[in-house]
Protein backbone atom coordinates (compact mmCIF):
# COMPACT_ATOMS: atom_id res chain seq x y z
CA UNK A 1 0.00 0.00 0.00
CA UNK A 2 0.87 3.71 -0.66
CA UNK A 3 1.13 4.58 3.03
CA UNK A 4 3.60 1.88 4.52
CA UNK A 5 5.74 5.01 4.75
CA UNK A 6 3.32 6.63 6.93
CA UNK A 7 4.00 7.04 10.86
CA UNK A 8 1.86 5.29 13.09
CA UNK A 9 -1.71 6.94 13.38
CA UNK A 10 -0.63 8.53 16.87
CA UNK A 11 1.93 10.00 15.47
CA UNK A 12 0.36 11.30 12.19
CA UNK A 13 -2.47 12.56 14.64
CA UNK A 14 -0.58 14.50 16.73
CA UNK A 15 1.50 16.17 14.16
CA UNK A 16 -1.29 17.24 12.22
CA UNK A 17 -2.54 18.72 15.34
CA UNK A 18 0.49 20.53 15.84
CA UNK A 19 -0.16 22.12 12.61
CA UNK A 20 2.82 20.38 10.75
CA UNK A 21 2.09 20.82 6.85
CA UNK A 22 4.54 18.60 5.54
CA UNK A 23 2.62 15.29 7.46
CA UNK A 24 -0.93 16.83 5.95
CA UNK A 25 0.85 17.18 2.59
CA UNK A 26 2.29 13.42 2.88
CA UNK A 27 -1.17 12.51 3.87
CA UNK A 28 -2.68 13.50 0.78
CA UNK A 29 -0.33 12.43 -1.51
CA UNK A 30 -0.61 9.07 -0.15
CA UNK A 31 -4.30 8.85 0.13
CA UNK A 32 -5.73 10.77 -2.11
CA UNK A 33 -5.35 8.62 -5.02
CA UNK A 34 -7.29 5.81 -3.79
CA UNK A 35 -10.00 7.87 -2.17
CA UNK A 36 -10.30 8.93 -6.05
CA UNK A 37 -10.98 6.06 -6.86
CA UNK A 38 -13.43 5.04 -4.51
CA UNK A 39 -15.26 8.74 -4.83
CA UNK A 40 -15.90 7.94 -8.38
CA UNK A 41 -17.66 5.03 -7.88
CA UNK A 42 -20.54 7.28 -6.36
CA UNK A 43 -20.44 10.43 -8.43
CA UNK A 44 -20.78 10.92 -12.82
CA UNK A 45 -16.93 12.01 -13.70
CA UNK A 46 -13.65 12.97 -12.61
CA UNK A 47 -14.16 16.37 -11.61
CA UNK A 48 -16.07 15.72 -8.98
CA UNK A 49 -14.64 13.12 -7.73
CA UNK A 50 -11.65 15.61 -7.76
CA UNK A 51 -14.16 18.15 -5.45
CA UNK A 52 -15.65 15.35 -3.20
CA UNK A 53 -11.83 14.41 -2.22
CA UNK A 54 -11.39 17.72 -1.69
CA UNK A 55 -13.89 18.00 0.41
CA UNK A 56 -13.59 15.38 2.38
CA UNK A 57 -9.85 16.44 3.29
CA UNK A 58 -11.21 19.86 4.45
CA UNK A 59 -14.00 17.25 6.65
CA UNK A 60 -10.80 16.12 8.24
CA UNK A 61 -9.27 19.42 8.72
CA UNK A 62 -12.47 20.26 10.78
CA UNK A 63 -12.69 17.35 12.51
CA UNK A 64 -8.73 16.01 13.62
CA UNK A 65 -9.08 18.09 16.56
CA UNK A 66 -11.93 15.88 17.91
CA UNK A 67 -11.27 12.84 16.14
CA UNK A 68 -11.02 9.84 18.80
CA UNK A 69 -9.11 6.89 17.99
CA UNK A 70 -11.75 4.06 18.35
CA UNK A 71 -11.21 3.78 14.46
CA UNK A 72 -7.93 3.76 12.65
CA UNK A 73 -7.21 7.28 11.44
CA UNK A 74 -7.86 6.33 7.41
CA UNK A 75 -11.35 4.40 8.24
CA UNK A 76 -12.28 7.68 9.65
CA UNK A 77 -11.07 9.75 7.13
CA UNK A 78 -12.95 7.13 4.34
CA UNK A 79 -16.19 7.81 7.03
CA UNK A 80 -16.09 11.29 6.23
CA UNK A 81 -15.03 10.34 2.06
CA UNK A 82 -18.23 8.01 1.51
CA UNK A 83 -20.49 10.77 3.54
CA UNK A 84 -19.17 13.09 1.24
CA UNK A 85 -19.67 11.33 -1.67
CA UNK A 86 -23.18 10.01 -1.02
CA UNK A 87 -24.23 13.48 -0.38
CA UNK A 88 -22.96 14.85 -3.70
CA UNK A 89 -23.74 12.00 -5.66
CA UNK A 90 -28.11 12.69 -4.32
CA UNK A 91 -27.26 16.23 -5.08
CA UNK A 92 -26.27 15.55 -8.84
CA UNK A 93 -29.11 12.90 -8.58
CA UNK A 94 -27.03 10.15 -9.33
CA UNK A 95 -28.15 7.07 -8.06
CA UNK A 96 -25.74 6.04 -5.21
CA UNK A 97 -24.84 2.72 -5.47
CA UNK A 98 -26.93 0.27 -3.36
CA UNK A 99 -24.74 -1.80 -1.29
CA UNK A 100 -27.05 -5.29 -0.94
CA UNK A 101 -26.70 -8.06 -2.86
CA UNK A 102 -28.77 -8.25 -6.15
CA UNK A 103 -29.57 -10.57 -8.41
CA UNK A 104 -26.36 -9.93 -9.98
CA UNK A 105 -24.76 -11.32 -7.83
CA UNK A 106 -25.44 -14.52 -8.18
CA UNK A 107 -24.41 -17.32 -10.73
CA UNK A 108 -20.94 -18.80 -11.53
CA UNK A 109 -17.93 -15.92 -11.27
CA UNK A 110 -16.34 -18.27 -14.27
CA UNK A 111 -17.98 -19.16 -17.56
CA UNK A 112 -19.73 -22.71 -17.15
CA UNK A 113 -18.85 -23.85 -20.56
CA UNK A 114 -14.59 -23.75 -19.16
CA UNK A 115 -15.72 -26.97 -17.11
CA UNK A 116 -16.75 -30.60 -18.35
CA UNK A 117 -20.04 -31.43 -18.26
CA UNK A 118 -21.99 -34.07 -16.52
CA UNK A 119 -21.60 -36.60 -19.28
CA UNK A 120 -17.53 -36.42 -19.17
CA UNK A 121 -15.64 -38.72 -16.76
CA UNK A 122 -14.48 -36.03 -14.55
CA UNK A 123 -17.60 -32.97 -14.90
CA UNK A 124 -16.96 -29.88 -13.41
CA UNK A 125 -13.29 -29.86 -14.04
CA UNK A 126 -11.61 -27.81 -16.27
CA UNK A 127 -11.94 -28.29 -20.03
CA UNK A 128 -8.51 -26.64 -20.13
CA UNK A 129 -6.93 -24.73 -17.53
CA UNK A 130 -6.54 -21.04 -17.78
CA UNK A 131 -3.80 -19.61 -19.88
CA UNK A 132 -0.57 -18.85 -18.14
CA UNK A 133 0.16 -14.82 -18.17
CA UNK A 134 3.02 -13.32 -18.85
CA UNK A 135 5.58 -12.97 -16.38
CA UNK A 136 5.27 -9.89 -14.07
CA UNK A 137 9.17 -9.53 -14.19
CA UNK A 138 8.26 -7.51 -17.05
CA UNK A 139 8.20 -3.53 -15.69
CA UNK A 140 6.31 -2.28 -19.57
CA UNK A 141 3.94 -5.79 -18.73
CA UNK A 142 3.30 -4.77 -15.34
CA UNK A 143 2.25 -1.44 -16.18
CA UNK A 144 0.04 -2.52 -19.16
CA UNK A 145 -1.66 -5.54 -16.52
CA UNK A 146 -2.36 -2.35 -13.99
CA UNK A 147 -4.13 0.03 -17.12
CA UNK A 148 -6.38 -2.54 -17.59
CA UNK A 149 -7.28 -3.51 -14.09
CA UNK A 150 -7.88 0.15 -13.60
CA UNK A 151 -10.36 0.24 -16.67
CA UNK A 152 -11.55 -2.52 -15.48
CA UNK A 153 -12.54 -1.18 -11.87
CA UNK A 154 -14.02 1.68 -13.59
CA UNK A 155 -16.52 -0.56 -15.46
CA UNK A 156 -17.68 -3.09 -12.40
CA UNK A 157 -20.82 -2.35 -11.27
CA UNK A 158 -20.65 0.81 -8.54
CA UNK A 159 -21.23 -1.92 -5.67
CA UNK A 160 -18.76 -4.09 -6.55
CA UNK A 161 -16.50 -1.62 -7.32
CA UNK A 162 -16.50 0.05 -3.94
CA UNK A 163 -15.98 -2.99 -2.22
CA UNK A 164 -13.10 -3.89 -4.36
CA UNK A 165 -11.52 -0.55 -4.15
CA UNK A 166 -11.99 0.00 -0.75
CA UNK A 167 -9.86 -3.24 0.19
CA UNK A 168 -7.73 -4.07 -2.62
CA UNK A 169 -6.87 -0.65 -4.03
CA UNK A 170 -7.16 1.31 -0.33
CA UNK A 171 -6.15 -1.43 1.96
CA UNK A 172 -8.94 -1.82 4.55
CA UNK A 173 -9.78 -5.00 5.91
CA UNK A 174 -13.08 -6.65 5.93
CA UNK A 175 -14.28 -5.47 9.27
CA UNK A 176 -13.64 -1.89 8.19
CA UNK A 177 -15.02 -2.12 4.84
CA UNK A 178 -18.37 -3.56 6.29
CA UNK A 179 -18.65 -0.71 9.00
CA UNK A 180 -17.55 1.74 6.40
CA UNK A 181 -20.74 0.45 4.03
CA UNK A 182 -22.83 -1.02 7.00
CA UNK A 183 -23.27 -3.89 5.14
CA UNK A 184 -22.33 -7.61 6.34
CA UNK A 185 -19.56 -9.97 6.31
CA UNK A 186 -21.80 -12.16 3.93
CA UNK A 187 -22.48 -9.47 1.20
CA UNK A 188 -19.10 -7.85 1.60
CA UNK A 189 -17.33 -10.94 0.64
CA UNK A 190 -20.12 -11.99 -1.92
CA UNK A 191 -19.27 -8.45 -3.80
CA UNK A 192 -15.97 -8.66 -3.39
CA UNK A 193 -15.71 -12.13 -4.73
CA UNK A 194 -17.68 -10.88 -8.00
CA UNK A 195 -15.52 -7.84 -8.19
CA UNK A 196 -12.13 -9.67 -8.22
CA UNK A 197 -13.37 -12.73 -10.45
CA UNK A 198 -14.56 -10.01 -13.39
CA UNK A 199 -11.50 -8.66 -12.91
CA UNK A 200 -9.19 -11.45 -13.14
CA UNK A 201 -10.97 -12.48 -16.22
CA UNK A 202 -10.92 -9.05 -18.09
CA UNK A 203 -6.92 -9.88 -17.32
CA UNK A 204 -7.39 -13.32 -18.92
CA UNK A 205 -9.02 -12.16 -21.91
CA UNK A 206 -6.94 -9.52 -22.66
CA UNK A 207 -3.46 -11.76 -22.22
CA UNK A 208 -5.39 -13.91 -24.38
CA UNK A 209 -5.97 -11.52 -26.96
CA UNK A 210 -2.57 -9.92 -27.19
CA UNK A 211 -1.16 -13.90 -27.64
CA UNK A 212 -3.31 -14.24 -29.81
CA UNK A 213 -2.80 -10.91 -31.84
CA UNK B 1 -14.13 -30.94 -4.77
CA UNK B 2 -15.03 -30.16 -7.88
CA UNK B 3 -13.39 -27.30 -10.04
CA UNK B 4 -16.63 -25.11 -10.61
CA UNK B 5 -17.17 -25.29 -6.83
CA UNK B 6 -13.24 -24.41 -6.50
CA UNK B 7 -13.54 -20.64 -8.85
CA UNK B 8 -16.26 -19.92 -6.19
CA UNK B 9 -14.91 -19.97 -3.19
CA UNK B 10 -11.72 -18.53 -3.61
CA UNK B 11 -12.95 -15.28 -1.79
CA UNK B 12 -14.10 -16.97 1.04
CA UNK B 13 -10.76 -19.25 1.24
CA UNK B 14 -8.44 -16.48 1.03
CA UNK B 15 -10.60 -14.26 3.64
CA UNK B 16 -10.25 -17.35 6.10
CA UNK B 17 -14.27 -17.72 6.76
CA UNK B 18 -14.21 -21.41 4.84
CA UNK B 19 -16.12 -23.60 7.64
CA UNK B 20 -12.84 -26.45 8.82
CA UNK B 21 -14.02 -29.11 6.39
CA UNK B 22 -14.67 -27.23 3.00
CA UNK B 23 -11.29 -25.97 3.76
CA UNK B 24 -9.81 -29.39 4.19
CA UNK B 25 -11.71 -30.29 0.95
CA UNK B 26 -10.17 -26.80 -0.77
CA UNK B 27 -6.69 -27.36 -0.07
CA UNK B 28 -6.47 -30.92 -0.77
CA UNK B 29 -8.29 -30.20 -4.50
CA UNK B 30 -5.40 -27.33 -4.85
CA UNK B 31 -2.69 -29.78 -4.53
CA UNK B 32 -3.73 -31.69 -7.09
CA UNK B 33 -4.90 -29.76 -9.74
CA UNK B 34 -2.72 -27.16 -11.69
CA UNK B 35 -5.97 -25.72 -13.36
CA UNK B 36 -7.15 -24.31 -10.31
CA UNK B 37 -3.59 -23.72 -8.55
CA UNK B 38 -3.37 -21.57 -11.04
CA UNK B 39 -6.45 -20.14 -10.99
CA UNK B 40 -6.00 -18.98 -7.73
CA UNK B 41 -2.39 -17.53 -8.33
CA UNK B 42 -4.17 -15.24 -10.83
CA UNK B 43 -6.46 -14.23 -8.46
CA UNK B 44 -3.68 -13.03 -5.87
CA UNK B 45 -2.18 -11.93 -8.92
CA UNK B 46 -5.26 -10.07 -9.54
CA UNK B 47 -5.70 -8.44 -6.15
CA UNK B 48 -1.70 -7.51 -5.73
CA UNK B 49 -2.00 -5.29 -8.55
CA UNK B 50 -5.05 -3.58 -7.76
CA UNK B 51 -2.53 -2.25 -4.73
CA UNK B 52 -0.47 -1.01 -7.15
CA UNK B 53 -2.65 0.66 -9.49
CA UNK B 54 -1.38 3.83 -11.83
CA UNK B 55 -1.62 6.47 -9.07
CA UNK B 56 -3.52 9.42 -10.18
CA UNK B 57 -3.85 12.17 -7.44
CA UNK B 58 -5.55 15.58 -6.70
CA UNK B 59 -5.17 18.27 -9.03
CA UNK B 60 -2.40 20.33 -8.30
CA UNK B 61 -4.34 23.79 -7.63
CA UNK B 62 -6.76 21.43 -5.32
CA UNK B 63 -4.01 20.72 -3.40
CA UNK B 64 -2.64 23.70 -3.04
CA UNK B 65 -6.13 24.94 -1.85
CA UNK B 66 -5.79 22.58 0.74
CA UNK B 67 -2.20 22.97 2.16
CA UNK B 68 -2.99 26.89 2.36
CA UNK B 69 -5.98 26.00 4.60
CA UNK B 70 -4.08 23.93 6.75
CA UNK B 71 -2.32 26.64 7.13
CA UNK B 72 -4.34 29.06 7.89
CA UNK B 73 -6.51 27.05 10.44
CA UNK B 74 -6.23 28.17 13.81
CA UNK B 75 -4.69 26.02 16.57
CA UNK B 76 -7.11 24.92 19.13
ZN1 LIG C 1 -9.54 -27.80 -10.08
Amino acid sequence: MADTALPADAVVVARLRARDETMFAALIDAWSPAMLRAARAYVADEHTAQDVVQEAWLGVLRGIDGFQEASSLRTWVYRILINKAKTRGVRDARTVPGLGVTDDDHGPTVDPARFRGADDPYPGHWRSSPPAWPSPEDGALAAETRRQLADALAGLPARQRVVVTLRDVAGHSSDEVCELLSISAANQRVLLHRGRAALRAVLEQHWVKEATA
Amino acid sequence: MNCDEFVELVTAYLEGALPAETERRFVEHLAECDGCDRYLDQIRTTVRNLGHLPAQGLASDARDRLLAAFRDWPAT
